[in-house]
């Protein structure tokens, strides 16, 4: 037993095919745990997975789960800048719903021709984004208010802003909807037709996703503010030893964050519902949380993330078809999430006693002549 | 020791209490078996009260949920008046002073029914004074029949105290020795494996030029009591100027004050003729003051991130490090590689965690770290606290060589031979003031531990 473990912890490297292994396990438990679920409802497991891998592989959903997941993937980067620093900005939520209604009306009011109006729609909504999460730095750091609490208030008083501006400003009242004036012709960002046998196209936002989840890597791996900000995020105390003034993190940190809230709803007012109303879709910043955790707020994991997430959330619409609740999907996520945070952690504490009894076997034997002389 | 505790599993090889062999899963199982450890960094929640802290995790029961807290100090009462520990069970533990605290933990094993103590590093925050005390229950305990495990750099106490030595190095059992036989030097030798480090500076290398002139420094707590009051001291290039004091007297406070860490505090520093008491940290740092800190783990490592980042920290803003708002990784990987090879960080590459790397291996890298980009001043806080005998040697080497070359140092130490043996002046810091000057040369560690208790107060 011993023995298999010395091999296993000391000579694998863990962090290369366990940190693929760990999420793999815990999506298989989690269809495991659902499958119980199942059974105890009386239904089949394999006939329901079977039914959402079909549906999600059909041509249509894969355009759907392609579209809705940019949104989730924006939401996640947004997220994980504040997770990295140990900041949770919760209130991703009402940042890019606060954003996409000022930049719903702005866009609207077509003050500028074309292209123009977008980048000025874009430039509001991230604005607004930064502006709203600033709010919840700076009281941070000059009450010590914890951003967790704000930024949950603050998400209510922007759902109350956002139908205050929309009921008695922007607002146009169609058939019994009440939205925005919708964005001129001109203004809209049109999708691409990627996926062959479906009418339905990919947003063109699916670029700015992945320039952002480059830009997201880029800036918190190479950049001397990303160091900082890791730095912040590993040990409060060394980055306020090594000279790191952790209050100006917390309040850029917040405003990056919340500038990539504001283009979460970018996808849907320029590329899909030209409007903001009721119907504008919400809670995606939570989905963010979720696809972070995921994710363990790495770019390439949070894409995979967000891209299942999608899959789940659009592929249980079939599952009514087979009499099982939707909501079965929803037990999944949970339970995926919870399980990869668990095997994460496990492999994060195997991998810590792995390097130390590698140092310390790789340093025994050799040098111990050379090292006497100390 | 973490395996003796259970904290940690053996390879191969077995323990046996009593005679039968045991296996030991987690600290549970150590001791019950009647195994305790009392650790170098207290564990004790200090708005307590000793009592709560010795029952807390084994609360005795009364009617199945009220905590029985009469049975508990009688309990407590009876360990303490059988061993001489002198402790009473209804004093907050933030009223009680280091030895005491030290009793306490001791208390606390004995009341989860340790036969055998543990001990690590048990006199490395205690005064001359306090360490007979604590000799002095060590021998009531073992009169009592009780075992103790004493582990310890200091050679002198080990000497004294033990009944039987074992000497290890680089994690294998070097020799066991009946301290009847055996002299400090030998001891020494056996744990360095070679000839004795002595942390003595020869020749003085002190020259008229100030490198750090502090006026009037005085750090004040929330509640507006000042923990640092009106110290002035001045370094010149080339000295090494140590403070003496008990641990909890504004040491520091005194360092984060110069480091610039530390809001409401008053006075002036100057650095090499330019007042920097309202620069940032990172602008005393970019200034030329290098840091090694008293906690490494908390303030000077990111522990989970490999070495050349840990480079990278504190000289996030300076080359090689970083090309503008770049990280430079090749060359902060290229001056990780100069300083493991120059400071001598025994590691199998610049790739791994801090954390991988033992403590002394961690103290080094930091030595290096903060010796990089030409300082004028170093604060080095307890630079050999909790390093092998060899890294101690080698950084002490480090010390004396930049001193050499002009560095001023301010060294903070408990190790009072350290202090003694380094530094080209001393002073004494008690209750956040200074209290005496002393002249390293002429003075002993028993003396200078009568002045950081006050004893020596107008002597």
């Amino acid at each position: 037993m011993s023995t298999f473990l010395d091999r296993l912890l000391g000579r694998v490297k863990l962090s290369g095919w366990l940190a693929l292994v760990a999420p793999l396990l815990a999506v298989l438990f989690a269809a495991v745990i659902t499958s119980v679920v199942l059974l105890a409802t009386g239904k089949a497991p394999l006939e329901t997975f079977n039914a959402l891998a079909q549906y999600g592989s059909q041509p249509r959903t894969m355009a759907v789960i392609v579209n809705t997941g940019t949104e989730y993937y924006i939401s996640a980067l947004a997220v994980a800048i504040g997770f990295r620093m140990n900041l949770f900005n919760i209130g991703v939520d009402g940042q890019y719903r606060l954003a996409a209604v000022v930049a719903a009306g702005v866009g609207g009011a077509a003050l500028l021709p074309g292209v123009l109006n977008i980048i000025l729609i874009v430039v509001v909504a991230v604005v607004v984004g930064a502006l709203w999460a600033a709010i919840a730095g700076l009281l941070r750091v000059t009450r010590g208010v914890s951003e967790v609490i704000s930024t949950i208030m603050l998400n209510s008083i922007a759902t109350g802003i956002g139908s205050w501006l929309v009921t008695n400003h922007f607002g146009v009242l169609r058939g019994n909807e009440l939205a925005t004036k919708e964005l001129p012709a001109d203004s809209r960002v049109p999708g691409m037709a990627l996926i062959p046998g479906t009418q339905l196209q990919v947003t063109g936002f699916i670029v700015l996703a992945l320039v952002l989840g480059i830009a997201y890597y880029v800036l918190l791996n190479r950049t001397r503010f990303g160091f900082e900000l890791r730095a912040t995020g590993q040990s409060e105390s060394a980055a306020v030893a090594s000279g790191i003034s952790v209050k100006k993190m917390i309040v850029v940190t917040m405003v990056v964050s919340g500038v990539v809230a504001g283009l979460i709803g970018m996808p849907e007012l320029l590329g899909a519902s030209y409007k903001y109303s009721t119907n504008f879709p919400t809670g995606l910043g939570f989905t963010g949380i979720a696809i972070a955790l995921l994710g363990r707020n790495n770019a390439v994991g949070m894409a995979i993330g967000a891209l299942l997430w999608s899959f789940l959330d659009n592929s249980s619409d079939t599952l009514q078809l087979l009499d099982i609740s939707k909501e079965i999907v929803a037990i999944m996520q949970g339970v995926i999430v919870l399980s990869v945070i668990i095997a994460y952690e496990l492999v994060h504490r195997y991998r810590i006693v792995a390097e130390q009894r590698r140092v310390s076997r790789e340093l025994a034997t050799p040098q111990q002549a050379e090292g006497a002389a100390a | 020791m973490k395996i003796l505790y259970g904290m940690q599993r053996p390879d191969e090889g077995e323990i046996k209490v009593d005679g039968s062999p045991v296996v030991f899963h987690t600290p549970g199982d150590a001791i019950s078996h009647g195994i305790g450890m009392v650790h170098q960094h207290f564990m004790l929640a200090d708005n307590l009260t000793v009592l709560e802290n010795v029952i807390l995790g084994s609360e005795p029961r009364r009617g199945g949920l009220a905590v029985d807290f009469r049975a508990a100090r009688k309990k407590i009462k009876e360990i303490s008046d059988a061993y001489g520990l002198a402790i009473d069970p209804d004093v907050p533990v933030e009223e009680l002073g280091v030895g005491a605290r030290q009793r306490v933990e001791i208390l606390k094993v004995l009341y989860r029914g340790a036969r055998i103590l543990i001990l690590d590093e048990p006199t490395a925050v205690l005064v001359p004074q306090e360490v007979d005390e604590l000799f002095d229950n060590l021998r009531g305990l073992v009169r009592e029949g009780l075992t103790i495990l004493f582990i310890s750099h200091k050679l002198d106490e080990v000497l004294r105290v033990a009944d039987a030595i074992t000497v290890i190095r680089r994690g294998t059992t070097v020799a066991t020795l009946d301290p009847k036989d055996v002299t400090a030097r030998r001891l020494a030798e056996l744990m360095v494996g070679s000839e004795l480090p002595s942390p003595e500076t020869r020749e003085s290398t002190v020259t008229d030029v100030v490198a750090l002139a502090v006026r009037n420094l005085t750090v004040s707590s929330d509640t507006g009591r000042p923990i640092v009051d009106g110290v002035t001291l001045e370094i010149r290039k080339g000295e090494v100027l140590g403070i003496a004091g008990v641990e909890g007297n504004g040491q520091a406070e005194l360092v984060e004050a110069i480091m610039g860490m530390r809001a409401g505090s008053t006075g002036t520093i100057t650095l090499a003729g330019a007042d920097i008491s309202q620069w940032s940290t990172l602008k005393r740092r970019e200034a030329g003051i290098g840091y090694i800190p008293e906690d490494r783990h908390r303030h000077g490592l990111l522990l989970e991130s490999p070495l050349w980042e840990n480079r990278i920290l504190g000289h996030q803003t300076r080359r090689p490090n970083v090309k503008g708002v770049w990280v430079d990784r090749a060359g902060s990987r290229e001056d990780t590689r100069r300083i493991v090879d120059a400071y001598d960080v025994r590691t199998p590459g610049i790739e791994v965690d801090a954390a991988a790397l033992s403590g002394g291996n961690q103290q080094k890298l930091i030595v290096g770290r903060e010796m990089s980009g030409d300082p004028v001043l170093l604060i080095a806080s307890h630079p050999t606290r909790g390093v092998d005998v060899g890294a101690q040697a080698a950084i002490w080497d480090h010390l004396r060589t930049a001193r050499a070359a002009g560095l001023a140092v301010l060294l903070i130490s408990a190790d009072l031979d350290e202090l003694i043996g380094l530094s080209d002046s001393l002073k004494v810091i008690l209750r956040g003031r200074i209290v005496a000057d002393i002249d390293p040369t002429s003075v002993t560690p028993e003396r200078l531990g009568s002045a950081m208790t006050g004893a020596g107060e107008g002597a």
